[in-house]
Parts: C-alpha cells; structure tokens; sequence
C-alpha cells in the first residue's frame, strides 16, 4: 500500500520541503516501507511496561544559572546569507491574515 | 456573579480559559549559558545552542527549575515528580531549531486552584489546569524594509512560563482579575516581573459563549493580548461577535485570532490554523526530569506571604474590610507600608489614610510609593495624632498636605503652626461667648425655635478658632449656652 497524494503533500508541507509531482508517488510508496517498517514493534507486548528513556541509567544534568556564553554574534552570524547590523535578513515574512 | 448577555434569542453565558506566558527572572536561559538580560544589542546574547547550531546540546538551568517549583507551589497546585521536555515542531525564521522545547502531557506543574478579587467586593476560584516550562522565540522585526525581515534572537531560549487556567471565567472583570491576580503572585514570589509592555508576561484569551446550562461552545482563541486593559476590550469585541454569529444561525469556527490594539477589533488569523498540527514528541535530547518531594518542601519553605495569605490576614488581624485588604496588598511594598502605619494604631484608620489620601495623591503625581515624600513611620504620627486628639482629621488633611509638600513630621508642623486642637473647656467656651455677643439677633431667633441656626453658631466658634477647636466639645457648651 502507498500512502495517498495529500498525506505525502501533507508531510511535505510540515516539514517544509518542496517536492516534485513526478516524486510524490515514489516518496509515498517509500514512506509506507518505513511506516511498516517502524509499525513491526507494536507487535511487542509492552503492557505494564514503564516507558524507558535512557538505557544508561542517569539523571538529566543541570546547569546553574550563571551567564557563561554568548556575546559571540559574529560567529552566531558567520553563516548568515544575509546579515545588517547585527540582524538576520530574511525574506520578508508576512502573517496571511484576513 | 456570573455575567449575562441579553441576545436576540435569549441570555448567553461568557466562558473565557486564559493561557499565561510569563518570563521567568534569571540571569541565563532555559538551556544555554547565554544572558536573559532584555534590551541588549541584537543576537548578543545568543550562543550556538540559541542559534540552533548543529550538534549543540540544551542543559536545563536548574534555577528555571526551582522558580517553577515556586511558582506552582505559589499558585497552589501540584508539583509532578516526573515531567518530560517535548518537541513542539514548526517553522518560523525566529526559532532556528526549527521546533519549540516545550512540555506536553507531563509538565513540571499539574492542577492548582487561585483566588481572585472581584470589583464588587466577592472573591471567585478560578482553576488552573497545568503549567509547564518552554523556551521563547526570537523577534522578528517586519517594518524595516520593503521586502525583508530582520530577526533577532536575544529572546530566543528564554525561559518561559505556561500557566494555563481552566475554563472557569465568565466575564471581562473576573478575566481581569484573574490576570492581575496571577501577576501579583508571580511578583510577590519574584519568580516573574509581569511587565506586560515589555512582554515578559503574554496572554492568550480562549473565548467562547453558551446558553446558561448548555455544552461549551465552540471558542476562539485570542493572541496579542498585551495588557489589562486589552484583556478587557478584546473580550468586549468577541462576545458580540460570536453571538451574532449564533444568532443569526451561524457557527463559530474554531481559530486563532489576533487582537489589533490600533483596531479594536480581533480579527482571523488564518496562516495559523494549517501549522498547527505540532507532531509533538520527546526531546531525544533531555532526560525526564525528576524532582523529589524533599526539593519541593525545601523549596516550599522559601515562600514568602502571599497575596490572599496576606489579605486574609489583614482581614483577620487588623479587621479590614475585603476590598481595603485587596486595595493595599496588591504590591508587596504598599502592604509593608501600610503595616508600618498600622504599626501602634487604629488599623482601619490607617488603611484610609493610605488609600484615600496617600495612594490619592501619589496617584494624582504619578508618583510611585517608593519616591513617596511621606515615609511610614510619619503618616503613622500624623495617625496617632489625630487618634489622641491633637488634631481634628479636617486640620489633619492640612497638615497631611503640608508633610507632602516638604517631607516633615506631623508634630513638628502642628508645632510650627499652632494647630493644636483646643480642648480646653474655658477657652471653648470663650469664644462662645464672644460669637454669642456678636449675634444678638440670631440668638434670639434660635431661642425663638429655629433650631437650625445651632449650625450657624458651630461654623462660626470653629471659624473663630481658626478649625482648632474639639468639634465635640464645641456641640455640646454651645448647647448649654444656648438654652
């Protein structure tokens, strides 16, 4: 089975990228692989099992609040396309309202 | 009192749930060791983490934690053991990664419940469902340019606050009230500074109306909701709207809508609706953090008085009537100022005096209290003065002015000036005398039955004691004089 046109638009659309039509049904028919794929380990019975977030057994690290980075908006900026006065320029991004 | 609306059809109930964004105050971010100072040059106080660097890694701030804690214990609800940092996926040029670090279905802070003063003088529960921490966006500036935008991302990571209430608000005063109340605790805890026009503290107001009884309708949610006073218009713009819209046999779709100040309108903002679909799902990056409940009660031992403990107590303590006691704790400087007055003297006396004449007037000058030129301790002496009858309270209003203009004691001007009241029997009687003198023709007819003259008489032994005289004492020797 392949997953339907506007499912593999969907996807495309929240993950922001653009696609061709001509690939849409074989990036559907991939996507269906993987979902099956990934869909075998409902087949493990994990009743009563606690969630596992980590097999190795530690804590979440933590911080204290001291201000030890930042002040580096050159190297922030470094890769930029397009920067003036210390900002990121974009393409002007406008909410549709109505 | 719940509020109604008379419609066409019939009344309607409002129904408001209001979601809080309040900066947390620290000295870095959520997860990076970059400044959370506001007003700095643009993307300096951003690190790699901030700018959503490839490989770089987010360490929760264990402080963001604590205020947390804090602030749930604060706002009387139940702090998880377990909560778990979530992905929340969309795209916008100022969130670099490209997803919010947020908290899902087990935030740091579970149900709580918070009290709220009413202008009409009742008090109302209103719930709270979750709170749960997350990371601010950057900022984007849009009016630079014709066709770009410029993004800054000092903001980006800041630890926020989401306080999210139950949908237990049933009009524009009592959501007012809610959101004052809650940064007032934010404020007594120091956990936030709720300034709403710097946007440290944001609400978005889910609004929707009902038949009184009936199922909950369907609601709009209002974002750009920057100060009270928005809370209140925008409320006043959407119920209409919506039971027009009912009335005339419409629905009411389900949207996010943006209140425009400049407007006064909410108006659709449709580019959301498709984003959000957030496909939330835990971090790969953090851990589930875990609080004991030994942190929680160490925490909870820090906890300063609160607002309503505080009103509560001024309520019990020095017989304040509700609205008095929700007047003078609503900042935590103005309740210590006020029980320093209090201090030796009659409470109820106090609280007038500092919320009639000093807030009044400091009102009036746009003069916060801290720049007060009247301290406690001497508005206290001006209270005990008139208390044990020095001075009358109308020669009291004087003096009070007079402190105000050059910062003195109360003793010491009543000194200067002479304004002592006269108590003293003879002298009193005095002047009676002499007013009686000089009035031989009203006394005459007062004596012939035209008892409303004794007014006349009163007005003119205080005129004559230049308002220095015992009003009490005055009333009665002029009665027996008189007959």
């Amino acid at each position: 089975m392949s997953l339907d046109e506007k499912t593999v638009r969907k996807v495309a659309r929240l993950a922001n990228i653009e696609i061709a039509d001509e690939d849409i049904e074989r990036i559907g028919t991939e996507l269906s692989g993987i979902l099956a794929w990934v869909e075998q380990l409902s087949e493990v019975d994990t009743d009563n099992v606690e969630p596992l977030a980590n097999v190795v057994n530690i804590e979440l690290p933590l911080r204290k609040d001291e201000v030890t980075d930042g002040d580096c908006a050159d190297k922030v900026l470094a890769n930029a396309p397009e920067e003036t006065q210390g900002f990121f320029v974009v393409p002007k991004i406008v909410e549709q309202e109505s | 009192m719940a509020k109604l609306i008379q419609g066409e059809t019939g009344e309607w109930e409002i129904v408001i749930g209001m979601e809080v964004h309040a900066q947390v105050i620290t000295k870095s971010k959520l997860f990076s060791g970059s400044s959370s100072v506001f007003g700095a040059e643009p993307n300096t106080h951003v690190s790699l983490v901030d700018a959503a660097m490839p490989g770089m890694l987010p360490v929760l701030n264990e402080f963001v934690v604590e205020q947390a804690i804090k602030t749930g214990l604060g706002i009387n609800s139940k702090i998880n053991n377990t909560s778990i940092f979530a992905r929340k996926n969309y795209f916008y040029p100022d969130l670099p990664q490209g997803y919010q670090i947020s908290q899902f279905e087990d935030p740091i802070v579970g149900e709580g419940v918070i009290e709220v003063d009413l202008p009409d003088g009742t008090t109302k529960e209103i719930g709270i469902t979750r709170m749960h921490l997350e990371q601010d966006a950057g900022k984007s500036v849009h009016d630079q340019h014709p066709t770009k935008s410029f993004v800054d991302l000092n903001r980006s990571g800041c630890a926020l606050m989401e306080i999210v209430s139950e949908p237990d608000i049933r009009g524009p005063e009592e959501a007012v009230a809610y959101l004052s109340k809650l940064r007032m605790i934010l404020r007594y805890l120091g956990t936030c500074d709720g300034n709403m026009e710097e946007g440290s503290m944001r609400a978005d107001v889910n609004i929707s109306v009902r038949k009184p009884g009936d199922e909950l309708g369907t609601r709009a949610e209002i974002k750009n909701v920057n100060s009270l006073k928005a809370v209140q218009q925008c409320i006043d713009y959407e119920v209409p709207r919506q039971i027009e819209i009912l009335e005339d046999g419409g629905e009411v779709v389900q949207e996010t809508r943006l209140w425009d100040p400049a407007k006064n309108e909410t108006r659709s903002m449709r580019s959301k609706e498709e984003a959000h679909d957030y496909r939330y799902f835990p971090d790969p990056d953090l851990l589930p953090l875990h609080v004991s409940n030994d942190q929680i009660e160490s925490i909870r031992k820090t906890l300063p008085e609160l607002p309503d403990q505080k009103k509560h107590r001024f309520m019990d303590e020095y017989g304040l009537s509700l609205y008095d006691a929700s007047v003078i704790i609503a900042e935590q400087a103005r309740a210590d100022y006020y029980e320093k007055v209090s201090n030796d003297n009659d409470s109820k006396l106090a609280a007038n005096w500092v919320i009639n004449e000093l807030l009044g007037i400091l009102n009036k000058n746009e003069t916060p209290l801290s720049k007060s030129p009247i301290q406690a301790e001497q508005l206290g002496g001006l209270i005990a003065l008139i208390t044990d009858n020095t001075i009358s309270g109308k020669i009291a209003k004087d003096v009070f002015a007079e402190m105000y203009k050059t910062s003195k004691d109360a003793a010491a001007i009543v000194e200067e000036k002479g304004l002592k009241q006269v108590t003293d029997t003879g002298a009193i009687e005095a002047v009676i005398d002499e007013v009686i003198a000089e009035n031989p023709d009203n006394v005459a007819k007062y004596k012939g039955g035209k008892d409303k003259l004794f007014g006349f008489f009163v007005g003119q032994v205080m005129k004559k004691s230049q308002g220095k005289a015992n009003p009490a004492a005055v009333n009665e020797l002029l009665k027996k004089k008189l007959s």
